[in-house]
């Protein structure tokens, strides 16, 4: 089990008064996120664009714990455990991958703590399982797949193929996906979780007559797929959600994923100030372009940092209304939350593109405005 | 008392007294570590029968680990929804008792177990090593496809399950149960190993044509020790299950049956109390090297290699030398 | 299904059969003729492949990357061999099984330490990528003919290898009475820290040419170090013909089962059910391939008699 403690200067407390903010006292935040293995990338970003915020914001009172979860699920429940027991947090944050919220965040619910939600959005949490206490500040997990179900068809295609992994949120790609889609399915697949040789599904694919082919497999798998794809030489355009394409993953794949259309509620070159600041800051620091996860893990950082301003977490009705408030500057522009604590934002249409020496995306279009999600009726706050 | 059964007493002391520190120095954590140790000591133990003892070195007994594991989870998950577990042709629902969850584990462990070994049973060596992994393997990828338990997502069942006259939610009376466990699971495989059963199975690893021609088949006595292995591993899944309140295909794993093996050989193949000694090591490290250290996991790995190549027969093996022979 | 889009779909599972033979190659070897059980071979697998990728990025030559990557892994095998590997022939099993265990955790955490958490960038050079015509209609990526061709060239070797050079020799008298051969002579320390980095070489090797097409990141070689046992022992242990014919049985099951399962489903269940059940059967299928086989043949294919 891992934790590294990152105390800022919880000490110099007595030296330093925090800068005017109306909450003197320290808050403890516990970060249980992927450091290790596989999925590695997307828990160092995502900590990486937290701590820079609260780097920035100078405040001296703010501790983080980190954990590493090892993309286990009985190692995070055990981490969140410690956390609250133990170390006594008062905001929990952090996990990437659903499957490992399922297993900590209802639990930490339940105990009476706040969970910020940087990047997993599992569906059972917008609706039935929905908490006053747990915020999404990235998306619910179909937001992106159903937005390129609106871009299939805003750019004309009518016979899509779809393929996912075989598990929950592959499953949930391909719905949400379908629930967008006007057009006719040519195929729908499921591959196996951790597979990595594709060529029997490409042929499949290429002999299929679709006119397009939209995918979600993340990681590893979604680097394997995209480079098999180029090589076999198949026409076929294809789109994914962001995650499929982000810059921790076109790093790795390199052309092969040059003129591919992806949806995301972000972008490096989204043009607003906030998000401006935050890229040139992310690089200067970190020496690399920021992923959405980056801009995820900034965001969640900065949602805190503001209802902090307001209150302090010990009054949770107070805390819990600035967090509903949410007035702080996203890197996405202006930031709402629905009903059920999930972003109500809009999800671009990105295309990969090569910047001099680097692939990036560039936003080329909208592909839902004002999207809230499909299972906020079903949330009885 | 020889050296051995002192070093034993010693290591389960020094378990309880951690779980004891705990709840003294109120950090509920060290009794969720202490309570983890002992039930990773319990699947070893139930592994160390069949590997150490018999000398079945099998790679596949996180499929028992799940299987208890699993079984605990759907019974809670149906009863904390209010759901029976089937409508046809009787009406059988969930529970959370502890104890007969145990049961239910145990059973379904033994059902898996019977067809499983006396298949694999068929091969030996390595063969057999990659023939019960074979079947976890099986067993991982449906628990991780069947959608009905959740897939990989895993079951969440958010409150403990009820011990009788107990409360088993508080972590100093969980932590107590899974101690308890540990030494009915080490009496038992005590007195298992010193009957005619234990002493045919020794035979049948070391000499099984002899067995043999004295009349004991040894498929028979591996297959039951196999058997009784997996019941005592499924205990663990169990009990693992209700410690997380949560149980996932990763129990499946294969790096879980490799865990296991890790732990019942770091504390000495074919010793007692050698799965304690292993399982509370592996934990202790992995706890303090991964607070200090970003790639902790690097010098873990240097540890176990030293450990496997200076310290023959594992902890034990260190601390009370040779395996004392039967009486 | 059409009888072209058939036809390549056999050849599509020939073709992962290989890639799977290309991993197993070097385990076969070690396991074979070492008996030790070396489950620290996906580790490097994984460090072909990232030496590979390192060297194509600083020198811009996938070629050199791929003489980087064997002699990369060769050397690390040759080191891991002589620091730890050696004390333990004599040990059982089950003590191979954790130091390369531990090793596994050793490389795998190393490497993130030495390159980081993100996937490295690996592409197929520009003389092998692209698609090639074949008879029939179908169009080929070129890149994967060219690993048929080198797992068949790496086949071909090894066997020269094992039966006609006086290395192969040894080799296989050292498999069969070890005190003996060291009595006549033969220096049996070398000899095997000579069969372990050739061993690792291949698996390096194989990262290489795998890894274009794949993703190169931490991690990567735990999938095909299962995959790399289970094609051994279908085959059966010490067999390099029993390992070609195990790799491409397990690659044509695991393929045409992928591609055929949900469709055999959907004849007499509905869609979604269909691909739910059909998917789940086709990621069991390998493990039942080789349960069957060792069922009915306990020691593999062209395994030894017990």
């Amino acid at each position: 089990m891992k934790h590294m403690k990152t105390s800022f200067a919880v000490a110099a407390l007595a030296a330093i008064l925090g800068a005017g903010a109306a909450s003197a006292e320290p808050v403890k935040i516990g970060m249980i996120t992927t450091l290790s293995g596989g999925g590695a990338g997307l828990g160092t970003d995502v900590r990486d664009g937290f701590m820079l915020a609260i780097e920035q914001s100078g405040k001296t009172d703010i501790a983080v714990v980190v954990a590493d979860d090892q993309q286990k699920p009985d190692i995070a429940v055990q981490e969140a455990d410690k956390m609250v027991q133990s170390e006594k947090v008062d905001i929990l944050t952090g996990i990437i991958f659903s499957n490992i919220a399922m297993a900590v965040v209802p639990a930490a619910l339940q105990q009476g703590k706040f969970y910020l939600s940087p990047n997993a959005g599992p569906s059972q949490l917008a609706g039935k399982g929905c908490d006053k206490n747990y915020f999404n500040v990235a998306w619910q997990n179909d937001n992106l797949h159903e937005a390129a179900g609106a871009y299939a068809n805003s750019a004309g295609y009518k016979k899509t193929y779809i393929l996912a992994p075989n598990y929950p949120a592959g499953k949930d790609a391909l719905n949400g996906f379908k629930r967008f889609f006007k057009g006719e399915v040519a195929g729908e697949v499921y591959t196996k979780l951790g597979q990595t040789d594709y060529a029997a599904e490409i042929a499949q694919i290429k002999a299929s007559g679709a006119d397009s082919m939209f995918f979600f497999l993340p990681g590893g798998m979604g680097i394997a797929f995209t480079k098999q794809y180029a090589q076999a030489g198949a026409e076929i355009p294809l789109i994914g959600p962001g995650f499929s394409f982000s810059q921790d993953i076109l790093g790795a794949v390199g052309d092969a994923a040059l003129g591919v259309r992806n949806t995301a509620q972000w972008s490096p070159d989204l043009d607003n100030e906030a998000n401006k600041a935050f890229v040139e800051s992310f690089k200067a620091k970190y020496g690399r372009v920021p992923s959405l996860y980056a801009s995820q893990g900034f965001d969640t950082a900065n949602l805190i940092l503001s209802a902090l301003a307001k209150s302090g977490v010990s009054d949770q009705d107070a805390f819990r209304a600035a967090l509903v408030a949410a007035e702080f500057k996203s890197t996405r522009g202006d930031f709402k939350f629905g009903p059920n604590h999930h972003p109500i934002q809009d999800i671009y249409v990105r295309e990969v593109v090569k910047d001099g020496d680097v692939i990036t995306n560039k936003i080329i279009g909208v592909a839902l405005e004002d999207h809230a999600d499909a299972y906020a009726a079903e949330c009885k706050m | 008392m020889n050296r051995e059964q002192i070093v034993s007493f010693v290591i389960s002391g020094l378990l309880f007294g951690a779980g004891l520190a705990g709840f003294v120095l109120d950090q509920p954590f060290i009794l969720t570590l202490a309570a983890k140790a002992a039930i990773f000591a319990i699947a070893g133990v139930g592994l160390n029968l069949a590997l150490g003892y018999g000398g079945l070195v099998s790679f596949g007994h996180a499929a028992f680990f799940g299987i208890g594991g699993y079984a605990a989870g759907i019974l809670a998950w149906h009863t904390r929804n209010f759901e029976p577990l089937a409508t046809w042709p009787i009406e059988i629902s969930g529970t959370t008792s502890m104890p007969v969850i145990w049961l239910v584990a145990v059973f379904a462990a033994m059902f898996f177990a019977l067809p499983m070994g006396a298949l694999s049973l068929r091969t030996g060596g390595v063969y057999f090593i990659m023939i019960t992994l074979a079947f976890a393997q099986m067993l991982y990828y449906f628990a991780l496809t069947w959608p009905a338990y959740g897939g990989e997502d895993g079951l969440s069942f958010y409150l403990r399950n009820d011990f009788p006259g107990l409360t088993a939610s508080d972590p100093w009376t969980f932590f107590l149960l899974c101690l308890a466990m540990l030494i009915g699971v080490m009496a038992l495989c005590a007195l298992l190993v010193r009957s005619r059963f234990g002493l045919a199975l020794e035979m049948a690893r070391q000499n099984p044509q002899r067995l043999a021609s004295s009349g004991i088949r040894p498929f028979t006595v591996r297959l039951a020790a196999f058997i009784v292995s997996a019941m005592i591993t499924a205990l663990a899944g169990a009990l693992y299950a209700d410690l997380n309140r949560f149980v996932s295909p990763s129990m499946l794993s294969w790096s879980m049956s490799g865990e296991i093996m890790v732990f019942v050989i770091l504390g000495g193949v074919a010793r007692l109390a050698g799965p304690v000694a292993g399982a509370c090591l592996f934990i202790l490290l992995e706890e303090v090297l991964g607070g200090r250290f970003e790639f902790w996991q690097v010098l873990l790995g240097v540890v176990l290699i030293l450990v496997v190549l200076f310290a023959r027969g594992g902890l034990m093996g260190l601390a009370a030398g040779r395996r004392s022979a039967h009486g | 299904m059409s009888a072209t889009l058939f036809f390549e779909q056999v050849l599509n599972g020939l073709q992962f059969g290989m890639t799977l033979f290309l991993i197993s190659a070097g385990l076969t070897l070690i396991f074979g003729v070492m008996g030790l059980i070396n489950l620290a071979h996906g580790s490097l697998f994984m460090a072909g492949a990232f030496a590979c990728a390192a060297v194509a990025k600083a020198t811009g030559s996938f070629f050199a990357g791929l003489a980087a990557s064997i002699a990369a892994a060769a050397v690390a095998g040759a080191l891991v061999e002589r620091l730890v590997i050696r004390r333990l022939y004599d040990r059982d099993h089950l003590d191979q099984v954790i130091a390369t265990f531990a090793l596994i955790l050793i490389f795998s955490e190393g490497t993130r330490w030495l390159f980081g958490s993100f996937p490295l960038y690996l592409d197929v050079p520009p003389v092998l990528s692209g698609s090639v015509p074949l008879p029939g209609g179908i169009t080929y990526p070129l890149y994967r003919l060219a690993i048929i061709g080198v797992g068949l060239a790496v086949a071909a070797g090894l066997f020269l290898l094992v039966n006609r050079t006086r290395l192969g020799m040894r080799i296989r008298a050292g498999e069969t009475d070890r005190e003996m051969i060291a009595a006549l002579g033969v220096d049996i320390g070398k000899l095997y820290t000579i069969v372990f980095a050739l061993g690792a070489g291949l698996a390096g090797l194989a990262g290489a040419m795998i890894g274009p097409i794949q993703s190169v990141q931490v991690g990567m070689g735990e999938p095909v170090l299962i995959l790399a046992f289970v094609v051994i022992v279908i085959g059966g242990i010490g067999s390099i013909g029993g390992a070609l014919a195990a790799a491409l049985l397990v690659g044509l099951t695991d393929t045409l089962g992928r591609v055929m399962l949900p469709q055999a489903f959907a004849t007499f269940m509905e869609p979604s059910a269909a691909n739910a059940v059909g998917s789940s059967i086709a990621s069991m299928l390998i493990y039942i391939l080789m349960a069957l086989v060792l069922v009915v043949k306990p020691t593999g294919l062209f395994g030894a008699k017990a």
